[in-house]
């Protein structure tokens, strides 16, 4: 039989690795939530009826993804701290501070090249950190990253024709690509630095990384663009909930309803 | 003159210079404001259980990669189809209503194209 002193290290660990799952299934929720909430704003406002339709489409899978994560969280923090959680209290009662998202997910919308550009750098780095966690020992994770890879998988394909599309296109749409690089490259690096809730749920983005960089410089070869140093200064700060100057007004206004009316349903 | 800033779009069975893709014959169209229209494109769906593609509708695409993936997020998203087809529609020749009389018509008493004036024999199961 154990001592108790070895019992409470035991438990103590087991709380320890139970947090910092929780902490990176709220990371990999919070950046989908997020994005789903920019991507969101196209919605009525697409360029052409069809890509309207089209992102929308991308934005509900996203949206369904972090749901996934969400509601394995919400589970792990109402059995680990007997305060009852669900998704929708994860999502519209958390504060800025709490929230784990890229940086990357959370800038504005821009015109229709910075979003693509955004969705396309994301979509490419889901796709790299969710085959990984197909090997995860964790089921539930592993089922999740399953089911959303077949979806990344059309938004990686998507995107990719767009940056082609634009960068090899008329003078104007190579412009406007040109400027969302400029503008959302320096935010590309964060995906790729480790925080701890990932190291110790056994992710090494150093992997994603490579992938990520191949993957981007072939479409940006493809689409006559150069590809920018990835090994420049990069911004970080949101997997520790440090977000830019935009993210408290999304939460506002993503949060606005629960938060005046808490509860109210359809 | 009257400068035209809002380019109306009809859709179904009216003159093709009022068309969606502001006439089918010609597909780069200058629309007011210096734009230009994306060409329209039909989309046929096959389902699960059909063993035909059926015309589900049309679409604006720039080029027929963009098309297919068009017609992916407008047309199946609720598991409408397991194959799609998409044809640019200006190259789809109608029929011209005015020649209904002509083209359909005569059909009309021809019962005997009809192969139901056979006797067929016992041995032959499956007709």
């Amino acid at each position: 039989m154990n001592s108790p002193i070895t019992n409470k290290a035991t438990d103590q660990l087991i709380n320890q690795s139970t947090d910092q799952l929780i902490n990176f299934l709220l990371s990999l929720a919070d950046s989908n939530l997020i994005l789903a909430q920019r991507n969101g704003e196209w919605c009525g406002h697409g360029p052409v009826l069809e890509q309207d339709i089209a992102i929308t489409n991308i934005t509900l899978d996203i949206l369904g993804q972090g749901r996934n994560f969400y509601q394995y969280a919400a589970e792990l923090i109402s059995q680990s701290s007997g305060e009852p959680a669900t998704e929708d209290s994860l999502a519209y009662f958390r504060t800025e501070r709490e929230f784990k998202n890229l940086l990357l997910c959370e800038l504005p919308k821009g015109d229709w090249a910075q979003s693509v550009l955004r969705q396309f750098f994301y979509s490419i780095y889901t796709k790299g950190l969710y085959t990984q966690l197909l090997n995860s020992k964790d089921d539930r994770i592993a089922a999740i990253a399953e089911k959303s890879l077949k979806e990344v998988n059309y938004h990686v394909r998507w995107s990719s024709e767009w940056i082609i599309r634009m960068g090899d296109g008329t003078e104007e749409s190579n412009q406007r690509l040109k400027n969302a690089l400029k503008y959302l490259w320096p935010f590309t690096g964060e995906m790729f630095i480790p925080a701890d809730f990932e190291k110790d749920n056994g992710v090494d983005l150093s992997l994603v990384k490579n992938e990520w960089q191949k993957n981007v410089q072939n479409v940006f070869e493809e689409a006559t663009i150069a590809t920018p140093d990835i090994n420049m200064v990069m911004q970080s700060g949101g997997k520790q909930g440090i977000h830019t100057e935009y993210m408290g007004f999304i939460l506002a206004e993503m949060q606005y309803l629960q938060r005046t009316y808490p509860n109210a349903e359809w | 003159m009257q400068l035209q800033f809002i380019k109306k779009n009809y859709y179904g069975d009216i003159p093709e210079e009022k068309a969606g893709s502001g006439g089918l014959s010609n597909s780069q169209t200058p629309l007011s404001g210096g734009e230009v229209a994306w060409p329209l494109w039909e989309v046929f769906i096959r389902s699960k259980q059909g063993l035909d593609h059926k015309h589900a509708g049309s679409l604006h695409a720039t080029d027929a990669k963009m098309a297919m993936e068009n017609a992916r997020d407008v047309y199946t998203r609720r598991q409408e189809g397991i194959s799609i087809w998409v044809v640019e529609s200006k190259y789809i020749h109608a029929s011209n209503p005015d020649d209904a009389e002509i083209f359909y018509e005569p059909a009309e008493d021809k019962v005997y194209r009809h192969p139901t004036f056979y006797d067929l024999p016992d041995e032959v199961k499956h007709m």
